[in-house]
């Protein structure tokens, strides 16, 4: 589970996230929904903690990301926004390099990577270096190096950038098999039919802070709005008139 | 540990399959030293020749006029040879540069020899021109040799003691051995050292920050569970690794290029046996952590890749000061420079090479202060690989 409270940040005179709290609960898909620039991937950076939050505070599975930010890393898989692999690594060793160095047993390595090459359908090319992959391919290895150690809360930073149908189709499969195990799963984009399609709970950000987070029901009611597309508009709209 | 083992390995991993850093810390960066040396020590070993032994031809105008001279000068070594038609003529081919050197002997010379007035004989060089200045000097010291020779003889032949003309003798006393006289040119050489360790551990310094960052493989690295001092600790121990490969290979080469320089004819026999290339190794092993962690430190504060490299070139040439400034200066070794990392080295070396016995005490000093520097700098770049502005 995951908790934010009131985080600020700013980058010099930008004042990218002002006071964003949210909660994505276990065993359900949160979205972060917001246009370019709202402060989506900020959230997110604080989140796996390499950025710290000016103000507020924010917990993973109760550790805080700040005091206890070691600890926060432990529980979480993070899939940043353009994640790049090493070209001159195989698949499969880029995936196990990162199991390594999550400190998971030297026995448990290959099992777990094996496993999560099967579970990402990327055995096809798990033993080319990853120098040429498609985008699609690079996702899926990157999502599998982010999953490795199995851990409770996922993040994903625009998971879906430049995928075509069918990878975005077998991403979308994979989240909600997250969600049926039982996982936190928060994901940012700035699409609204993927949300829409995915997310239990929508938390729209917009201009560095929270214009309305509730369930995709909740956000209609709210707005008054039956199509989603004007319902993310007139949310954005009431945080642009405060 | 076995966090920072687990990086150090996949980084060495990674770049034994990059061949841009294959080729820079195996190729470049031993090859590069050797062959420039053996280029420059070839150079010098031809100009060294050509003074003293080639012949040298010399234009002379009215050849007939001056018979003795003509034999004298031949006796040292000067062809002589048929100059231009006439006076003028030896000016403008002396200008041209068709000649670097004319000699005049005019009509009256033998009239003035007889005569015992100082007779004449004109000389044309150009004295801009370095080569031509050479043989000039060489004509010249011809001429004043046997100008000494013919007023000794009129001397003698007066009942005079030729001895009268010459109340100092001055003797030259050189106390250089062969192995001092190499280490001019070889101290060069330490130098090419610590480019060639440097430059085996340069790409892995920029991969570890700007690399990482303009790959996009920066921040999932940091979002994992692990400390980043561990990360840091463990790239830099990847980079050192390279460089001591690169470190080793470019002492070998050099022992192998010396095996076959004709350095005794230069008179030098440099002491620089396998035993020499053991001990530098080690006399530079304090100094890799310190470059290691100066250009991962440096490349931290670069944007990219293409300003890590820039501002790395800059680092490559930076442990050249003190070596030029003591050079310079010639300045002898003293206590005091040992503290200087890259001077000590290069001090130590060349008396390594001078085969004069080592200062304990000096190395003792240039290993601790290198290594001390070098832990410092190590210990900035963990702190400062935690910082925000990292991911740029």
């Amino acid at each position: 589970m995951i908790t934010v409270n009131g985080i600020h940040k700013s980058f010099g005179k930008v004042h990218a996230v002002r006071g964003v709290s949210f909660t994505a609960p276990d065993g359900k898909i949160t979205g972060l929904l917001g246009p370019n620039g709202a402060g989506k991937s900020t959230t997110l950076r604080v989140l796996y903690t390499v950025l710290k939050p000016d103000q507020g505070d924010a917990r993973i599975d109760g550790a805080d990301v700040v005091l206890d930010s070691l600890a926060a890393r432990e529980k979480i898989g993070a899939l940043p926004h353009g994640s790049g692999l090493y070209p001159n690594l195989t698949a499969r060793e880029n995936i196990a390099y990162f199991a390594k160095l999550c400190a998971l047993a030297k026995s448990e390595v290959d099992d777990r990577v094996d496993s999560i090459i099967k579970l990402l359908e990327i055995e096809d090319f798990a033993d080319r270096r990853t120098k040429g992959f498609s985008q699609g391919q690079r996702t899926k290895v990157s999502l599998a190096r982010a999953l490795v150690h199995d851990p409770q809360n996922v993040l994903l930073d625009e998971p879906t950038n430049g995928l075509d149908v069918m990878a975005t189709r077998s991403l979308r499969h994979l989240i909600l098999k997250l969600k049926d195990d039982g996982r936190c799963v928060l994901f940012s984009s700035h699409v609204m039919q993927e949300v829409a399609a995915l997310c239990d709970d929508i938390c729209i950000i917009a201009n560095g802070q929270v214009a309305i987070d509730d369930s995709i029901e909740g956000i209609r009611e709210r707005t008054g709005q039956e199509d989603l597309e004007e319902a993310f508009v007139s949310a954005i709209q009431m945080v642009g008139e405060e | 540990m076995r966090t920072l083992l687990t990086v150090f390995f996949k980084e060495v991993l990674d770049n034994l399959r990059d061949r841009r850093t294959l080729a820079s810390a195996l190729i470049m960066g031993p090859i590069f030293g050797p062959v420039m040396f053996a280029f420059v020590i070839n150079l010098s070993l031809d100009r060294a020749l050509d003074d003293a032994e080639s012949t040298m031809d010399l234009p002379v105008i009215g050849q007939e006029h001056a018979p003795n001279l003509m034999r004298f000068l031949e006796s040292r070594n000067i062809d002589i040879v048929d100059g231009p038609e006439d006076i003028d003529g030896a000016a403008e081919a002396v200008k041209t540069g068709a000649h670097d050197v004319v000699l005049v002997i005019p009509e009256s010379f033998g009239e003035q020899l007889a005569d015992t007035i100082p007779a004449r004989v004109e000389l044309y060089s150009d004295e801009a021109n370095s080569q031509g200045d050479k043989e000039a000097r060489r004509a010249r010291s011809a001429l004043n040799a046997y100008n000494q020779q013919l007023a000794a003889i009129r001397l003698s032949a007066r009942g005079v003691n030729p001895m009268l003309l010459r109340p100092i003798n001055i003797d030259r006393v050189d106390v250089s051995t062969p192995s001092g006289r190499s280490a001019m040119l070889l101290g060069m050489m330490s130098y090419f050292f610590i480019f060639a360790m440097l430059m085996g551990g340069m790409y892995l310094a920029i991969d570890s920050t700007a690399g990482e960052r303009e790959r996009g493989s920066l921040e999932p690295l940091l979002a994992l569970p692990v400390t980043r001092a561990q990360l840091i600790l463990g790239k830099i121990l990847a980079a050192c690794v390279f460089m001591s490969a690169s470190l080793l290979l470019s002492l070998l080469s050099f022992y192998v290029v010396l095996e076959f320089m004709p350095l005794e004819q230069l008179g030098m026999t440099p002491n620089f046996g396998l035993d020499v290339v053991a001990a530098a190794f080690f006399l530079l092993l304090p100094f890799i952590l310190l470059g290691a962690s100066l250009m991962t430190l440096v490349a931290s504060f670069t944007k990219s890749y293409k300003e890590a490299q820039t501002w790395l070139s800059v680092v490559l040439i930076a442990p050249t000061l003190p070596i030029l400034v003591v050079s310079i200066l010639t300045l002898r070794p003293k206590l005091e420079f040992m503290f200087v990392p890259s001077l000590s080295q290069h001090l130590i070396l060349v008396d390594m090479v001078k085969n004069e016995p080592l200062n304990g005490l000096h190395v003792l000093i240039s290993v601790l202060s290198t290594l001390v520097i070098g832990v410092a700098v190590t210990w900035l770049c963990a702190r400062l690989y935690r910082r925000e502005g990292l991911l740029g």
